[in-house]
């Protein structure tokens, strides 16, 4: 059996130590905001915070995850549904279908913990995640607006 | 903006889902917060139903019945602004009431067709849903004025508020809608609807109304569907296109964790059902499976191009228009331009993979799916599970993408019930993996196409002959629509009619065809369909003739468009925002494209840079949009910027490619998708006219790459004929 810290509780879960993390989430824990969209770290749907770092849990074997890890995922991000990127989102109106926004808000907010004042570059390395909708311009305006930019008139 | 959802998807006794929303619209300042609290708004279980499209609970609430499906592409908020426009009712106090398709059976289709395909999602539906709306304002109206025994003309109403000047009374739409619901309806057919000019609601950048739950993971798309008892299951489906399943060997993976059994579906494909669908894809991959491949494993991309190739010189077509003597004039033409282009097979790839979740039992079969017609998949669940349509249902959450991949074939409805047949009343959770949802798509067809084009003196263009050959998309799913060996459809974008996809040029001599080659690969409607592939090709070579030519590509457009005024103004809105002819910074080049699609005129100025080394890099992209009339804009303009993202990554990495009769491009390394850091910064013009309906979610896709071709022509004086451009060197 193994001990999961995710969103400040403990999970005792019974399974496989090579089952992917984002399956324990998703299957064991019955979390769904993590979502899998290709299974080998390229997508980014499955976007968690490990200790603060931004990881693709679709990669992560449950037997490589310590109790003292803390994990985060979208359904911890914020009780109120209110972190800034949550906010900034809603005020740029970003998701389409919405399916991959889960791992775009997680990437977001891990880029702003360590950079509160992202350049587009940074935004650029950093917001690696696949959207299908093509939601790239809105979710670049919406990091900057989170971040407290006043003024954001995109790359040229 | 606030905005609370409720979904109870994941309950099979609930039959739908309710989003209400109690403040949308809001401002793009920082400052207000997404609430935590949940309101249920059940709308069958409280409110009066004044008609199929409207009810009204009694705190005010207006709950909007719709039957389209949402995939992102906005049409969910754009029809409820319809319906509000009408019904006068407070935007702020909407909430949005998705049908299901047996609702709609047991109600003989009063809500019409729930198909989401073609961009028709608004333009189809745009009228029946705004007379709903004004139907059910007038009996709001009438009611209240039945109860102060007053003419119902004395009456005026605003957001959701009737008013009686006269006697200075006011009641609300909740106070009256259990008598409105008991009144006779007006004939709808008789309304004048509101003039766009005086649209409040309609019209303007209403945020969506589907935002609040993809923010924080609570939104439950079909995939996270979870039911008591639930099993799982794992698919893998002949790698080769109609090959047949020989045998496997259940009893090496009996001993797995969580196993249940194998099922195997049809001749063709083999699923493991297990307690997870983590334990079914593991067991699936240790299955033992002997192929019997078929005839299609002697296929390759190099044979299919080798098919397409021979058919580009064919003799007989497979569909033409013509005007004079196309052939004749570019004979005796002073100039000739001749060019040869190609587009590769390319999958949906939705970021949500194919995915059904199936209940049967002996009297009642449900399905739980991402579907862009439920109606199609309430057809499959009753044909597999052998129940009338009156014992089955579909429950549609809404889709994590579609693009085409979801709509008519439903076939990943037909294999989970095919599993969950064997297992009555357990259900049956089929997710297809990223690799099989790559391995067996209905992928957006192949083609090759040569134009040829004949200039004079002076070089104006006299001749003109445009033949695209590659597979039908008719002849592998809709046989109908091949008439006497004749398909039209392959030349969307291409076609002599006015209204749809009208080719946009007048040329005295014009000879367009379309010669016929299919292959073992399925092939469907992907986001823009033909245009997309018909758009690079005309739009390509057209800036390869104005080359030629030695005249501007926007001059050289123009003097053949003066008998297409809607394309040209599309065009000229697109060249004056992107202040087509001024200098740009040293190395930046521009591109300019128009098509049309969809109902709708879309033309795009590319600015590109091309490196040293080759590099590409695409600055900015200026796209116009003339969809008839703006339901809102802000939802356009996302659905434009979305249609750059995916048509520059079908430009610059997009390819399914065929060895052995099978695609072996299985998951995003290798079918690259592009990321944020390639997005050019996007701008987008609406210029509706308002005399017509079109599309949006599909027009300007077709505009992106060949505006990006010819920018990189522009740069580098070649033009690029084939794609994806990541196998092209540019210098």
């Amino acid at each position: 059996m193994a001990k999961l810290n995710i969103n400040g509780q403990t999970f005792d879960v019974q399974t496989e130590d090579h089952t992917p993390l984002l399956w324990v989430i998703r299957e064991q824990i019955g979390l769904t905001g993590t979502k899998y969209g290709c299974g080998i770290a390229q997508c980014g749907a499955c976007s968690v915070h490990i200790n603060g770092e931004v990881m693709r849990s679709c990669s992560i074997r449950l037997g490589d995850v310590k109790e003292s890890d803390k994990i985060v995922t979208i359904e911890g991000l914020s009780p109120t549904s209110s972190h800034l990127v949550q906010v900034a989102w809603a005020a740029v109106d970003v998701p389409q279908c919405g399916y991959c926004q889960s791992g775009q808000i997680m990437a977001a907010a891990a880029l702003l913990a360590k950079n509160p004042k992202p350049t587009d570059a940074d935004i650029d390395a950093a917001m690696t995640n696949i959207c299908r909708c093509g939601t790239y311009q809105r979710i670049r305006t919406a990091v900057h607006m989170a971040a407290g930019d006043k003024v954001y008139g995109g790359p040229r | 903006m606030t905005m609370s959802v409720v979904s109870t998807v994941a309950t099979p006794s609930r039959r739908n889902f309710i989003i209400s929303t109690a403040a949308a619209g809001g401002g793009l300042a920082l400052g207000f917060h997404l609430p935590s609290s949940v309101t249920p708004a059940l709308a069958d279980e409280s409110g009066a139903e004044v008609n199929a499209w409207v009810v009204v609970k009694p705190d005010d609430i207006c709950v909007i019945r719709i039957a389209r499906a949402e995939m992102g592409q906005g049409t969910l908020t754009g029809l409820a602004q319809l319906v509000a426009e009408e019904l006068e009712c407070d935007w702020n106090k909407v909430a949005v009431d998705p049908i299901t398709p047996g609702r709609n059976l047991a109600r003989k289709r009063v809500w019409g067709d729930m198909g989401t395909g073609g961009s028709r999602g608004i333009r189809a539906s745009q009228d029946y849903v705004r007379r709903g709306g004004a139907v059910a304002r007038m009996m709001l109206l009438q009611a209240a004025a039945n109860e102060w025994s007053v003419p119902v003309g004395e009456l005026t109403v605003l957001d959701g508020v009737i008013s009686h000047a006269a006697s200075n009374r006011s009641t609300s739409y909740g106070k009256v809608a259990a008598a409105a619901a008991k009144l006779p309806p007006p004939d709808s057919k008789a309304i004048s609807l509101k003039d766009p000019k005086n649209w409040k609601i309609a019209g303007k950048p209403m945020k969506r109304l589907d935002t609040a739950p993809k923010l924080n993971g609570s939104k439950v798309y079909a995939i996270d569907v979870t039911l008591p008892g639930m099993v799982c299951a794992a698919i893998k489906d002949c790698p080769v296109f109609g090959g047949k399943v020989a045998s496997y060997d259940e009893s090496k993976i009996a001993h797995l964790p969580g196993f249940r059994r194998v099922v195997k579906i049809k001749d063709n494909a083999v699923a493991v059902v297990a307690d997870t669908w983590w334990h079914a894809k593991t067991a699936l991959e240790a299955l033992p499976i002997v192929w019997n491949e078929g005839d299609g494993a002697a296929q390759s991309s190099a044979t299919i191009a080798e098919r397409l190739k021979e058919g580009l010189s064919a003799t007989s077509d497979n569909g033409s228009w013509q005007v004079g003597d196309a052939p004749k004039a570019i004979a005796d033409a002073a100039k000739k331009v001749e060019a040869v282009y190609s587009t590769p097979f390319l999958s949906h790839a939705t970021m949500e993979p194919m995915n059904c979740t199936a209940m049967v039992s002996s009297d009642k079969a449900e399905v739980w799916v991402a579907t862009q017609n439920a109606e199609a998949a309430l057809a499959a669940l009753s044909e597999v599970s052998g129940l009338p349509l009156d014992k089955c249902e579909v429950h549609r959450p809404d889709l994590g993408g579609g693009f085409g991949r979801r709509g008519g074939s439903q076939d990943y409805v037909h294999q989970a019930v095919a599993i969950a047949k064997e297992f009555p009343g357990t259900p049956v959770k089929l997710i297809w993996s990223r690799e099989e949802d790559q391995a067996h798509d209905f992928y957006r067809p192949i083609s090759q196409f040569s134009g040829t084009a004949g200039l004079d003196a002076d070089g104006n263009l006299i001749g003109l002959h445009l033949r695209v050959c590659g597979q039908s998309i008719n002849a592998f799913s809709n046989q109908a629509g091949v008439v006497g060996g004749k398909d039209m459809r392959q030349l969307q974008g291409l076609w002599q009619e006015p209204g749809d996809a009208q080719f946009g040029y007048t040329v005295p001599n014009l000879l367009i065809d379309y010669v016929m080659r299919n292959t073992h690969v399925p092939v469907g409607p992907w986001r823009g369909v033909n245009t997309n592939q018909n758009g690079v090709y005309l739009e390509c070579f057209m800036d390869e003739v104005a080359q030629a030519a030695g005249k501007d590509p926007l001059e050289f457009r123009r003097t053949l468009m003066a008998n297409h005024p809607k394309h040209l103004t599309v065009l000229n809105a697109v060249a004056e925002k992107a202040e087509w002819g001024n200098p740009l910074p040293p190395g930046v080049h521009r591109g300019i494209a128009q098509f049309m699609g969809y109902g709708s005129y879309s033309a795009a100025v590319a600015e590109v840079s091309v490196g040293d080394q080759g590099k590409l890099k695409v600055h900015r992209m200026v796209l116009a949009l003339n969809c008839g009339h703006a339901v809102n804009p802000g939802q356009i303009a996302a659905q434009v910027e979305g249609s750059v993202a995916y048509g520059l990554t079908a430009a610059l990495y997009g390819e399914c490619t065929v060895e052995q009769g099978r695609m072996t491009k299985l998951n995003f390394d290798t079918y690259q998708i592009m990321r944020l850091a390639e997005m050019p910064k996007v701008e987008t013009v609406i210029v509706p006219s308002y005399d017509f309906w079109g599309g949006v979610g599909e027009p300007t896709i077709c505009v992106v790459t060949p505006a990006v071709l010819n920018a990189i022509q522009a740069a580098t004086g070649k033009p690029v004929r084939t794609l994806p451009l990541k196998n092209v060197r540019l210098i």
